[in-house]
């Protein structure tokens, strides 16, 4: 359109067809857009309408008729008799402890490998991208085996240290952007007004690397928040089980009870919606910056 | 500066931490599994050197060709479903009023866990309940699929909810790389007279190869060790129709306790995601990169 318009003459009066033509194209790509739009939400949806009937209203109305009395009750009835309230505040202390750990070392890390003089420090980072590439179940059966003899199983930090490692090499490859682009120029008046390393890194580094820094955490939030296979392998009394797999062996007891299955359901992922809802911009941003995720 | 910048002690407290922590959990775990892939091992007792025996066994085991077959399907079905979001990804950049809200919402099953995930999709498949019965019910189709029961449909079933989680995800990514081509290329080629196909085919996707090749590694090699969502929904079944590799690893490990023979896939899983990354990349690479900018 614009190359029309630089030419001279107004589009419309030149190519009528061609403009029927454009409009008519425009609305097909709207239509198709939000047809996979509506893809992609309508099953949540369903999920939250049947979350609030009774089987009743689950097998005898319309799939996406909103009950009269919405049953909250699902709700509390959900809340109340399992331990989906432990298994939330596991999965919300064992992310929260992972994730700060985790973009702590990967800060370290890619502090030591960007900025300081030593020998290997390839070597070493291309450790942590080669990690990038192992299937995680390829490592299962010796880390069960491990644990199990440092007594670690059915212990929170087998969990931890397994979340921390393997999201390592995604947090420092997105760091290592970041870190390549600050300018030294800050760092080296620190040093030469004898700042030592740690105050640089703490005091200074760190906090320019913040908006990085969200944008890891939140990334790291989303992959220990949705984690399944080690929790289900390595833990096993419910005192210790996260969201995902308490949702997993909660709905086993309840197969015939729609609503409490979509209550649960919602539970365990409103959490991550309104999170998603505040900080859009960022998740976007950081999970198309943290693409290799293996 | 540079003797305060290489000091070894600060080197070594910043790096060992998370360099001892991927070796002990990630590196010396997979040597491991290869290792008691030679073994006869029920995971508690003591181990039998067996030498090559469990993995002879594996090459000769159709239950495991089975599943590596239905893995590779995955893999084949992923790989070619990369083209429709490439497609949506050109149209998205296109001037559409709203795509930032739409690629927002076409990311939000990714955030959601597999278990959810597949929590939701069985019931939306449930034979008699389920919204998709439903709905084929009061479109006048008698008696619908109980979709995740029929051996031949199992697998197609568990494909549709694994590209609705991910769809969002490859869409975002190539929506980004799509973004960042610089607009006067676009705009160059419009004044010289190419229509919007001819932009789309010999500008902008050449522009964003890197990018393509990446998310086909990506969804090859994540495909080939696929687990979750088959794990939580089929559980492998009816009768093995829809055992992946990676489940069927799990199974002989830690149901009939086998470890050394469920070792013995698990290193074969991690050989042919390695070899995957390899070949796709020779593949794909190109002699010459292409720098428009």
């Amino acid at each position: 359109m614009r190359t029309e318009a630089v030419i001279g003459a107004p589009p419309g009066r030149q190519y009528p067809g061609r403009l029927l033509l454009h409009k008519f194209g425009y609305t097909v790509m709207y239509i198709a857009l939000a047809a996979v739009a509506l893809v992609q939400i309508l099953p949540l949806v369903w999920l939250l309408i049947f979350s609030l009937k009774n089987n009743q209203e689950v097998f005898g109305m319309a799939p996406f008729a909103i009950p009269a009395h919405p049953h909250w009750s699902n709700y509390v009835t959900v809340w109340s008799s399992g331990n989906i309230g432990r298994y939330f505040v596991n999965s919300v202390w064992i992310t929260a402890v992972s994730l700060v750990c985790t973009v702590l070392l990967a800060s370290f890390v890619t502090f030591a490998v960007t900025r300081m003089k030593w020998k290997g420090s390839s070597l070493v980072l291309g450790l942590f991208m080669v990690g990038l590439m192992i299937p995680v179940h390829s490592t299962l059966i010796p880390l069960f085996s491990m644990f199990n003899k440092l007594h670690l199983t059915d212990n929170p930090l087998s969990i931890i240290l397994s979340y921390v490692a393997f999201n390592l090499p995604t947090t420092i490859m997105i760091l290592l952007g970041f870190y390549y682009a600050l300018p030294k120029e800050v760092e080296e008046a620190a040093i030469i007004d004898g700042c030592s390393v740690n105050i640089l890194f703490f005091r200074i580094v760190l906090p320019m690397t913040s908006s990085v820094l969200a944008t890891t955490a939140i990334i790291n939030m989303i992959y220990n928040w949705n984690e399944f296979i080690f929790v289900n392998t390595f833990i096993s009394s419910d005192k210790y089980k996260t969201l995902t797999v308490g949702v997993q062996n909660f709905i086993g007891q309840y197969t015939t009870d729609w609503g409490a299955i979509g209550a649960t359901l919602v539970i365990s992922i409103l959490p991550i919606l309104l999170v998603f809802v505040v900080m859009s911009e960022r998740i976007v941003e950081g999970i198309a910056a943290g693409s290799v995720k293996g | 500066m540079d003797k305060v910048m290489s000091n070894k002690w600060v080197i070594a407290l910043y790096v060992m931490p998370s360099l001892l922590l991927i070796m002990g959990i990630i590196y010396i775990p997979i040597v491991l599994t290869g290792y008691y892939g030679l073994n006869e091992w029920n995971g508690i007792g003591s181990m039998t050197f067996v030498g090559l025996d469990n993995y002879r066994h594996l090459l000769k085991d159709t239950a495991f060709w089975q599943s590596a077959g239905h893995s590779l399907l995955l893999a084949l079905f992923s790989g070619i479903s990369l083209i429709g979001y490439l497609g949506i990804a050109l149209v998205l950049s296109g001037r559409i009023k709203g795509a930032n809200l739409l690629r927002k919402i076409y990311l939000i099953p990714m955030l959601l866990s597999s278990v959810a995930i597949a929590q939701l999709w069985l019931k939306i498949y449930h034979p008699t309940n389920g919204v998709l019965n439903s709905l084929l019910t009061s479109l006048g189709v008698e008696n619908p699929p109980s979709w995740l029961a029929e051996p031949s449909l199992v697998l197609t079933a568990l494909f549709i909810p694994i590209v609705w989680q991910y769809a969002g995800f490859y869409i975002l990514i190539y929506y980004a790389a799509l973004k960042n081509i610089p607009e006067s290329l676009m705009e160059a080629a419009r004044i010289d007279g190419a229509n919007p196909w001819q932009i789309a085919v010999r500008i902008r996707l050449p522009l964003m190869s890197e990018v393509i090749k990446v998310t086909v590694v990506l969804s090859v090699v994540g495909s080939l060790k696929y687990f979750d969502l088959i794990y939580v929904m089929t559980d492998g079944g009816p009768n093995g129709a829809s055992e992946v590799m990676a489940s069927y690893m799990y199974k002989q490990a830690f149901r009939s306790f086998d470890f050394g023979y469920g070792s013995a896939a698990g290193f074969f899983l991690l050989l042919i995601c390695l070899v995957a990354t390899y070949l796709i990349r020779k593949a794909t690479a190109s002699k010459e990169t292409i720098q428009y900018s």
